[in-house]
């Protein structure tokens, strides 16, 4: 019976029979989507096993399980969703576009999933104090469309900001290129409207600047729905620039490249974006988009400075000068909107230009001191090259946060061992070079079991204790962040560096 | 007490974590008979061309802005004394006037490590300028007034020092792209644009330049209202003279001050009918908690306290919160 291999969580016993276990089983789910149908209304909830496939991952590697699939349509609706899961014994999973790639959103433990997609209304924005209060399921992209008649736009801007959605950007504190100088989503969520694990709706933070006692939406923003499910979302929006310079950097070195990158921060020049892509993506993107890159350059750094003119100007001069003391080849700013917005669209192309070098990729996320680059690179290369991978580079040089990519053909025997083993390595040299396990993805379950190389078990137990504060029962989007025997009651522990 | 009797029950002593006391009245009183703790005091890491700073808690404003000018950086936690704790301007969240360009306190901080109320030593956040790993703990910190723990360390974000500062007023709102900070005070706006001379120039164009910014109110008895910035109108219109102000515009706080106890009792209504709040910061009535609202989600707060300190031992009455 399909139903009984979906629900591991009852023992299969050889003396019960099958087809009475399928027929009971069969019922139980048929009550929980029909309380779901209930809650969230006839036609947006499921468990087929088809509809559920969909949910049983995200954009990352790892594969989970749904037991039920929900589309609520409000802030009611949601607590009705986490009130049936709850009925029913189940733990619940928040879900945006899945866009997620350290699988924040597989659900594990039979979960019913609560997909916010459909709540996607911009309900109010205020030009003047410069906020808007979203639903979770607006898209990022499309916020930004919403107010840019206004001269507003909202800065946060993942590559994946065509399809991921603000609620999921809450949950993994998502970041972007323009958040260098802008700063990540915490910085511009003012509230959130959430519903706690207990069911119950309330608001964190406010639109006043400070709020009585402790920041529990700062502890919610990035807690990748442990926490609870965002449901209404204030953010503040920020000023179109009057002035705006992109340039294109190229060197016939990754080291003279990352070198520039650290001379800009080192030189006081705060860039509004300061990314970099190596040769290899740089000649994968220019094959697949055309965005003007030089083919022959060995990297290529896109820089954007912005506010007004004379600044821009003066930005502008000492970028160019410290590339070109780092042995630059070409230095062009682009000459108008549209070439600035071709040299933007190879950047955020660069995993798309992947598919045509091999056809998996592994993405790794990780931030190391920015005076660090060119010797993390160089590591990097040298893990990648000692496993027999390739290894692409494109990333945001300008907070020092690395985007390891490696291709392969999983079809290869024995190659997902080969990519997991040079990950944890290249992992393990950011952070033996004082950097951290990631800085805009999130951990989820892809970093969960290498947290403790970051922290001590008592930084884990304060962890694990103030998730308990927000769902002293785990039932939020169980088994993410923190691996099994953080809270020091529980002995457990998994093998160091385990890998879902 | 005879020898036969029951044992006296263990009595865990309690803590207060002290700075430079610049803020002390802040939030409710410090437990009577508490043992005092201090923070370590020095810069322990800065590295210029990362821009960040590793500080010990103790370690004064004056001193890391004196470290920072060196390299031509700075932190901008802008605190109302120059002699404040680095742990003390965490542990209050009190954000200075340029909050408006720079962000509040809590963004400036990238790794805390605290010692918690059961004696554990507790590090959240990372040295990185970007980092999600794990929950905020830093954020988190940030405000608590040290009842989740008494501070050791923290990593700050830091910047390039401006070129130019410069303040000018204005009696009509100023044009507000980049603005480091706007200041109403009822009659004028005093603004304050950053950067290098061209872009000062530009924005500082048809105003008049003051050589000073604004002084922010004092008094016996001082608080801060928070705001939605769209009511700050309406709020400062219903204080009118009956306390000395000064709104910051755009972010929603307003400073407020007065010799007698019953006009910052008046502004403290006034905040709430305005969907505000107001924090004391100094004086104010003696029986006061220092926030004179319940706090919301109370149940969550007094399970996140009880998280970093179960025996309530950490300023247990610094916030409206009483254990369960």
């Amino acid at each position: 019976m399909t139903l009984v291999g979906s629900i591991p969580r009852i023992a299969h016993s050889d003396a019960v029979d099958d087809q009475l276990l399928g027929q009971l089983l069969g019922e139980l789910l048929g009550h929980l989507v029909a309380d779901l149908r209930a809650a969230v209304g006839p036609g947006r909830a499921s468990v087929e096993p088809l509809e559920l496939a969909l949910y049983a991952r995200d954009a990352g590697v790892a594969v989970g399980r749904a037991v039920a699939v929900c589309f609520p349509e409000s802030t009611d609706e949601v607590a009705a969703a986490v009130r049936v899961a709850r009925r029913h014994g189940r733990p619940f999973v928040a879900r945006g576009s899945g866009t997620g790639l350290a699988g924040g959103a597989t659900p594990l433990d039979d979960p019913v999933v609560i997909v916010t997609t459909q709540m996607n209304r911009v309900l109010e924005v205020d030009a003047e104090a410069r906020v808007a209060w979203v639903e979770p399921g607006v898209l990022n992209l499309d916020l930004t469309r919403a107010v840019s008649h206004l001269g507003l736009h909202y800065a946060p801007d993942p590559s994946s900001q065509q399809a991921c959605t603000i609620g999921g950007n809450v949950g993994t504190n998502a970041g972007g290129p323009h958040c260098l100088a802008d700063g990540v989503t915490s910085a511009h969520v003012l509230a959130v409207d959430v519903v706690l694990a207990d069911g119950t709706a309330t608001r964190l933070g406010g639109l006043e600047p400070d709020a009585p006692g402790y920041d529990l939406r700062g502890c919610f923003v990035g807690s990748e729905g442990t926490m609870g499910i965002a449901t209404g979302v204030a953010v503040h929006l920020t000023p179109d620039p009057p002035c705006v310079a992109t340039m294109l950097c190229a060197f016939d070195g990754f080291e003279a490249a990352a070198a520039t990158v650290s001379g800009v921060i080192a030189a006081g020049v705060l860039p509004a974006a300061l990314e970099m892509m190596d040769a290899r993506i740089t000649r994968a993107v220019e094959d697949f988009v055309g965005a003007g890159y030089p083919r022959d350059a060995q990297a290529v750094l896109l820089a954007e400075v912005d506010g007004f003119e004379g600044g821009v100007a003066e930005q502008v001069e000492a970028i160019t000068a410290i590339a070109r003391a780092n042995g630059a080849i070409l230095v062009r700013v682009a000459a108008d909107a549209a070439e600035r917005a071709l040299l933007w669209k190879g950047r955020k192309s660069a995993f798309g230009a992947i598919a045509r070098i091999a056809p998996d990729y592994y993405l790794h996320d990780a931030v190391v001191p920015r005076t660090k680059l060119v010797d993390v690179l160089r590591r990097v290369y040298e893990i990648a090259d000692a496993h027999g991978l390739i290894v692409m580079n494109v990333f945001h040089a300008g907070d020092g946060n690395l985007h390891p990519l490696l291709v392969f053909d999983g079809r290869d025997p024995g190659v997902w061992d080969r990519v997991y083993a040079a990950g944890t390595e290249i992992l393990d040299a950011c952070l033996a070079a004082g950097g951290v396990l990631t800085g805009e993805h999130g951990v989820g379950i892809e970093k969960r079991d290498l947290m403790g190389r970051m922290f001590s078990p008592d930084d884990l137990d304060a962890q694990a204790r103030l998730r308990d504060a927000f769902d002293p029962d785990g039932v939020a989007n169980p088994q993410k962040v923190l691996p099994r025997g953080s809270r020091c009651g529980e002995l457990q522990r998994v093998p160091e560096g385990t890998w879902i | 007490m005879s020898g036969s009797g029951p044992v006296a029950p263990v009595v865990t002593p309690l803590v207060t974590p002290v700075g430079a006391r610049t803020h002390w009245e802040v939030g409710g009183p410090p437990p009577a008979g508490a043992g005092e703790v201090r923070a370590p005091v020095g810069v322990i890491a800065y590295e210029p061309a990362d821009m960040t700073i590793t500080v010990g808690a103790g370690t004064s404003f004056d001193t890391v802005d004196g470290v920072l000018a060196e390299h031509n950086q700075e932190c901008a936690l802008d605190p109302r004394s120059r002699a404040a704790t680095i742990g003390g301007i965490l542990a209050c969240g009190l954000s200075g006037v340029r909050r408006l360009r720079h962000g509040p306190v809590r963004d400036h901080v990238l790794e805390v490590r605290f010692e918690t109320g059961d004696g554990r030593l507790v590090k959240g956040g990372g040295p990185t300028v970007k980092n999600v790993t794990g929950y905020d703990i830093p954020r988190l910190f940030v405000g608590s007034l040290g009842t989740i723990g008494v501070l050791q360390q923290a990593t700050l974000r830091c910047r390039p020092r401006p070129a130019r500062a410069r303040w000018f007023t204005s009696t009509e709102p100023t044009s507000t792209y980049r603005a480091s900070a706007r200041v109403w005070d009822g009659r004028r706006e005093m603004v304050l644009f950053e950067g290098v001379d061209a872009d000062v120039d530009v924005q500082g164009h048809g105003l008049r330049e003051v050589e000073h910014g604004p002084e922010l109110p004092d008094g016996p008895h001082r608080g801060r209202i928070s705001v939605a910035p769209g009511r700050v109108s309406g709020c400062t219109g219903a204080l009118g003279d009956r306390v000395r102000w000064r709104a910051e515009l755009g972010v929603g706080t307003v400073h407020v001050a007065a010799d007698e106890e019953d006009a910052l009792v008046y502004a403290r209504s006034v905040a709430h009918a305005h969907g505000g709040w107001m924090l004391r910061e100094a004086g104010g009535p003696a029986d006061d908690d220092g926030f004179g609202c319940p706090l919301p989600n109370a149940p969550v707060m007094r399970r996140v306290k009880e998280a970093f300190d179960p025996e309530w031992r950490l300023n247990p009455r610094r916030l409206p919160l009483r254990a369960s």
